[in-house]
This record gives structure tokens, sequence and C-alpha cells, in this order.
């Protein structure tokens, strides 16, 4: 019995204590989606009742079904787009050698370093303008936001894939040129589907950042109709804060399916990709 | 990553007839890439953009030149990403870092001239005599949002003309009989419900005239007033004309000053040099707060990178024996907090900690103000990154495990070496090999993590004698309060701390990565 303790037991001790440390947020949130007061203050962490109220009140009463829409388009096309940018650029960095090539990599972690939401000053002052002449480009559009966000694009995420690149022997690449295929043709058939792995991960990471964008979009996004769900779900509870909890947190879980929903979707490649690894927080 | 190289290479061979580039993507996206720079023009051309027409003229010439010549081909690949790189993040950082040398913020934002139109135009009074016309309300935009504009009927001649902080235009518009318009093209006029809910809006807007200025009293009425204070060319200063006292012009602060060394709030945007980055060091106010917050900056971060990686690490072991019964049930539920939306858990986890109704102190009986507190907040906003942070660091370490060889360990437990001996010696060191890069970028993000703060503590708790510096502020938190907080933006002075971050960041990360190079040298 010592002997189980000491090489099984313990184990399912740590994971027990964390799963307790895990889930007491997550089931606090459950119930207080569930309560039918859906304040702040009556919400426990064992559901004292059960109703849909609060889910009912958030998609009837507010635009919490534009908001998330909005989340998913924008987040979806802009983690897609900017992985394949970055897949682009990686394939440059990895497979090239020209001139500017250390300088190019270096400096693109270098910018990421700069803290970003400063620059929200001189973003606000730019899409002022764009907003002037293009509108479908300018505050409160699916487009103008995704631009944004694919400045990002080049970063963390162009080295992470360089590095899985590199790991592709040269080889591969060398013996389709033999063949006569182009440089187009050795990216897009031979390297892209040997890295989808770390295609995948940069595109989970790429999503879970967007989806929880919140300092941009509340510059950019002013329109109810326009918000995405982080924007909407502070909205719902920066002024009434004990009111609206049980909605809030309604929203929390809704907010979640579509990142659950994409890690179901990536799943299979995550594993190998993971270890190349970025950050949340 | 193990592959079998020629076989692949025999599948991925192209077919004969793929064999040369399908022209036919490339001109249809050259195409549409064409035909958004001529709709990107018109606005250009019609508002004589020429800077704006020659920037997109060149660039649209240039990717057709990349995309049709076979040579260049690394630039074929990295311009795409690295146009919206430099539209949308070098562009703004630049502006940016470039506000620091100037005074940029609340009074100090547009030219000299501005500034003295609008110091006449705010000390404007109703005198005697003053001219009184019918005011409308109305807006070019939302009736809730949108810019005011004060349509103005002059009493003589019923003329209407539009006027906004710009001065005045005349327009053409429908009057009724009290002189009040009720409709004019390109105008809404508010009803007086919308009118009223914007009633601050209105009193504050001043409409600059020659002598001084239009402002409404009441909603319906408005008046041209003479101006209180004076711009005098000759000795370039604001003069009061009813007190006599005079304010002369300071190039180099871009304000008005007068001698015993007040300054009018209205200045205007001027090259400082480096007395942004001198006030950081030098000035006791701020540069005390300014490395206390650097202190517990680095310590938050440490902290959070740290912990995450080693209850990370402390679930990634116990979970990796194939002993533990229902370990995949354990897995699924222990990732669970990284799907969930963390912008929205963070403000789940500050009302979880709320004083008088928080489930902490609900579930443990006490009445604990956790954010009152400078140790009890600082120890609450880490184990909130805690829970966020773990999920991610078990995956990865979970990874890392399963990539090692169990021969390792084996071997070295047939040589004699106990459980803790063989972890510590054989497997922690190859783990660090492949999780340090990580641990780096994510120190650097828990450095600027706005949101663990922004979203929960606010920064509170804030000492008595400093309302813009509180306990678990971080550098970041900080710079915003001073660059949109509520005591006037300072954006030259945030920019000036902003470059300080920047620094910080970029040299603890340039070593730490040598650091690891020299690791892995070690190791492999």
């Amino acid at each position: 019995m010592t002997r189980w303790i000491r090489q099984v037991g313990w184990r399912h001790l740590v994971a027990v204590v964390m799963l307790v440390f895990a889930m007491v947020p997550i089931v606090f949130v459950f119930s207080a989606a569930l309560n039918p007061l859906g304040t702040l203050s009556s919400s426990t962490l064992v559901p004292t009742g059960a109703s849909l109220g609060n889910f009912g009140n958030l998609l009837g009463g507010t635009a919490f079904g534009d908001w998330f829409l909005n989340s998913v388009v924008i987040a979806a096309t802009a983690s897609a787009a900017s992985v394949f940018l970055s897949a682009l650029a990686a394939y440059a960095f990895s497979r090239r050698r020209f001139r500017g090539r250390r300088v190019g990599l270096l400096s693109l972690l270098l910018i990421q370093m700069f803290p970003q939401f400063l620059a929200i000053v001189a973003i606000f002052l730019m899409f002022s303008v764009i907003t002037d002449y293009w509108p479908p480009l300018g505050f409160n559009t699916w487009w103008g936001l995704i631009l944004l966000y694919l400045g990002g694009a080049l970063g963390v995420n162009t080295w992470l894939m360089k590095g899985f690149f590199d790991t592709v022997p040269r080889e591969l690449d060398e013996s389709a040129t033999i063949d006569g295929a182009g440089h187009a043709q050795v990216f897009f058939r031979i390297l892209l589907p040997l890295v989808a792995p770390i295609l995948a991960v940069t595109g989970l990471l790429a999503f879970i950042g967007t989806i929880n964008e919140f300092l941009i979009a509340n510059v950019f996004l002013t329109d109810t109709g326009a918000k995405t769900l982080s924007v909407g779900l502070w909205g719902l509870v920066a002024g009434e804060r004990d009111a609206n909890f049980g909605m809030f947190c309604a929203g929390t879980l809704l907010t979640a399916i579509p990142t659950v929903l994409v890690f179901q979707l990536l799943q299979r490649y995550i594993t190998d990709g993971l270890t190349a690894g970025a950050v949340k927080g | 990553m193990q592959l079998d190289g020629p076989v692949t290479a025999r599948q991925a061979r192209p077919a004969e007839d793929a064999r040369r580039p399908n022209p036919f993507i490339k001109i249809v996206l050259l195409g549409l890439t064409v035909a958004l720079a001529i709709w990107a023009a018109f606005p250009l051309i019609e508002n004589e953009a020429w800077i704006g027409l020659a920037i997109l003229a060149a660039t649209t010439a240039g990717l057709l030149h990349l995309y049709l010549t076979p040579r260049h081909v690394p630039a074929k690949y990295l311009v795409p990403g690295t146009i919206l790189l430099i539209a949308f993040q070098v562009f703004p950082v630049l502006y940016t870092a470039s506000t620091a040398f100037t005074n940029f913020g609340d009074g100090h934002r547009g030219s000299k001239a501005e500034a003295v139109v609008a110091i006449q135009t705010a000390s404007v009074t109703q005198v005697p005599g003053s001219t009184q016309y019918a005011l409308t309300v109305a807006t070019t935009g939302d009736p809730a949002t949108g810019p005011l504009v004060f349509l103005i009927t002059d009493p003589a001649t019923r003329q209407v003309r539009a006027g906004d902080a710009a001065g005045l235009r005349d327009i053409s518009a429908t009057v009724n009989s009290a002189g009040r318009v009720t409709a004019a093209d390109g105008y809404t006029v508010l009803t007086t419900g919308q009118a009223s809910l914007r009633s601050k809006e209105i009193t504050a807007l001043a409409v600059p005239t020659g002598g001084g200025a239009i402002r409404s009293s009441g909603l319906s009425r408005a008046y041209e007033g003479k101006a209180g204070r004076l711009y005098d060319e000759s000795c370039d200063c604001v003069r009061d004309t009813t007190t006599g006292r005079t304010w002369t012009a300071d190039e180099g602060l871009g304000s008005f000053v007068a001698e015993d060394g007040d300054r009018l709030a209205q200045g205007w945007k001027v090259t400082v040099g480096l007395s942004n980055f001198t006030r950081v060091l030098t000035e006791p106010a701020i540069s005390g707060p300014f490395l206390r917050t650097l202190v517990w900056n680095l310590a938050f971060a440490l902290a959070s990178t740290g912990g995450t990686f080693v209850l990370g690490l402390l679930c990634a072991i116990a979970l990796h024996s194939p002993r533990v019964r229902g370990r995949i049930l354990y897995r699924v539920l222990l990732i669970l907090p990284y799907a969930m939306p963390s912008f929205a858990m963070l403000l789940v986890w500050r009302d979880m900690f709320n004083t008088d109704f928080g489930l902490i102190n609900n579930l443990f009986g006490t009445d604990v103000d956790w954010f009152g507190g400078a140790t009890s907040a600082r120890f609450a906003v880490i184990l909130v990154q805690l829970w966020l942070g773990y999920p991610y660091m078990f995956l990865v370490a979970t990874g890392a495990l399963q990539a090692i060889p169990g021969e390792l360990s084996e071997a070295s437990r047939i040589d004699g070496a106990g459980a803790w001996a063989a972890f510590r010696k054989i497997t922690l060191p190859l783990l660090m090999v492949a999780l340090t890069p990580l641990l780096i970028s994510s120190f650097a993000f828990n450095f600027n993590n706005f949101n663990a703060i922004y979203l929960t503590t606010e920064g509170a708790p804030f000492p008595a004698d400093n309302p813009a510096n509180g306990a678990t502020d971080l550098l970041i938190t900080y710079t915003y309060r001073l660059a949109f907080g509520g005591a006037g933006a300072q954006y030259g002075f945030a920019a000036a701390i902003s470059i300080f971050i920047f620094v910080i960041v970029a040299v603890v990360s340039a070593i730490s990565f040598r650091r690891t190079r020299r690791q892995e040298e070690v190791y492999s």
C-alpha cells in the first residue's frame, strides 16, 4: 500500500488538488449562468436553482447574436489569413538565402516587444482618415479590424513556423525542383502539407488571441451591432456589475464554444506542434 | 520529425500538366490588386491627397513588377505580410515613438494658431448688445454620438449658417416661423430629447467668429459674445481685456506663461527634446514610483511565468504514467481553463475576490478586502495568472515529456539513481532545452500583461499621496493611465515610458536567448 502511494497515489493527489483549483471558477460561472436571479451577490458555487433566463435575456435583450457572429468571422478570417501570410514569410526565411535575412528575422521579434497598445493614438488618427476615404475599411467594419490584426501576422508565429520548416529535409524540395517544380509548387504542394501541425497550432493560438483581444477592438468598434464578444460583454458588466452578472456568465460560456470547436478541429495536430509553443494570458 | 524522404517526394511530384505554374490564378490575383488600387484611388483624387496617391501608385506598380518577373523570389513571399506590417504596426509605432520627443497630449494637440483660436473662443462672454440668434442643434452623424453642429438663423436676413469648432459657413435650409431650422441637406436635426441628453457638449461648443464666438444659451437660442482674452501679435502674448493681465508665448514649453509662472491650459505641440526621458529619471515624484513599479513588474512576470511552469510541469509529471487510471479525463478537465475566454475569466476572478459578495470570502467565511491591501492584491493577481496560464504549460510539458525517450531514466535507475535524482539530472535538463524559449516569450508577454491588471485590480490599491500609481500597477498599466487617464492625457510622456519598457524587455529577452544558445550547446 505504501508503495502504491509512493508510485501512483501521489499522482492522483496532485491531479485532484489541481482539478479543484481548475474547476472552481468554471463551476462558479456555470452556476451563475443558471442562477435565476442573475446577480453577483446571489451567485454561489453550487447552483441554487436552474433557469435558462440569463441565456434568454442575453440573446433577446442584447445584441449578443451580432457580437458572436462578428467575433467568429473576425477571429476566423484574421487567424486563417495571418497563418497563411506567416507561412509565406517563414518559407522565404527558411529556404531562401538573401540579403537582410537575419536582420529581417530579428526586427520581427523586436517590433513585437514594443507595447503595441500605445500606438492606439496613431491607429485611431490613421483610421479616422481611412473611415473618411474608404468607409468599407473604416471604424466599425469587419474588414478594417481584420486588416489591423493582420498587421501583426508576421511575428513570433513566423519564428515558430520557420523553426518547423527547418526540420523538413531540404532534399525534398531539391528533388522536386529537379523534377521541374517551381518555387510556388514546392511551397504549396510539398511543404505546406508537411508543416500542417505548426499551421494548426499557430492557427489555434491566433484564434484564441484574436477572440480575446479587447483593447484595440474597444477603440475600434463603437456601434453596438459592430462589437465583438469581448467589447460587448465588457459593456455588460462595466456599468451594472452586480445586476448583469448572470448574463455575463452565460455569455462567457457561449464564448468558449467556438474556441473549444476550433480546438477539437485542430486537436490531432496539436501535440506535435505545441512544444514549438507561444503564450496566453 | 522523421520523414521517409524519397517516397514523400515521389508522391508529391507534380503531375505532368501542372509542371508550369498555372498562370490563371496569378492573373486573377493581380487583376484584383489593380482593381482594388483603382477603387482606392478615387477618394484620394477627390480629396487631392497627392502624396497618398503617389504611395498607392508606387506600391501597385511595385507589386505588378515583383510578381511578373521571375526574379526576387524571397520578396514574393515576404511582401504581402510586410506591407501590412509596415502599414499597421511599424508606422503607428514609429509615430508613437516620435511623440516621445514632444509635449503631445491634452492641451498640446495642435498648432499655435489653433491654440490662440481656442483660447479666444473659450473666453467668450455675453455682453450687452450681443447679437441673438435662433439655434437648432444638428449633427452630421448619429444623433447620439455624431459630431455636433449649430445651425444658426440670422434674425434679420433669415440666412442659415452651420457652425462647429472650425467656423461658420452658409447653407440652405428650411426655416419655420420662429426662425428654427426644420430640415437641412446633409444634417440631422436633433429632437429636444436628443439634444438635452447631450446638453453638456452643447454648452461646451463655441463657434469661432471674427471678434469672439457664438455660444448656446439653452437649447434653442445662441448669442455672439466678445472674447475676454485676445491674442496680440506685437508682444506675442494673450491679454485679458478686463484685467489687463498678459501671458507670453513660450516656444520651448508650447504654452502661454504669465510672469508669475501661471500657464494657460490651452497650449500647442512643440518638440521638447529629451526632457520626457529625463523627467522619468530625475523627477522624484515619477522616478520613485517608476522604480517601485519596475521591481514589482519584474516580480510579477517572474512569478507568473515560473509559477505556471511549475504547476504545469507538476501536472504533466503526475499524469505521465500509464498506471494512473482516468488520466484522459484528468487531462481534458485540467486543460479546460485554457478554452475559457481569458478576458471574461479575468472579470469573473475580479468578482470572486469581491469583499462583500465575492465567492472566495463566502467559501472561506472570511471578510478580506482582497484588492484593498498591497500584499493581498498582489497575491490575488498572481493567483489569477496561475489559473489562466498553467494549462498551456501543462500541454507543452506533456508534449516535451513524451518526446524524451524512456530508456534514459531507466538507464539511470539501473545505475542506482533514485526517482528524484533521475528527474533532476536527466529529465529536467532535457525539458529545459525544449522549453526555455517558451519561458522567455512567456516572460516577455507577462511583463506587458495589460489585461491581467486592467481587468482585475486596475492597479489598486493606490497610496493616498499618489493616485496615478497603484501597488499592482505594471509599467504598462501605469503608462496607460498617463496616456489616457482622467488627469489629462500625456501622450508624449507615455511614449517615453513605453520606450523604456521596450528597452527593458528587449534586453532581458536578448540575454536569455544568448544563455539558451549556450545551454543547448552543453546538452545536445
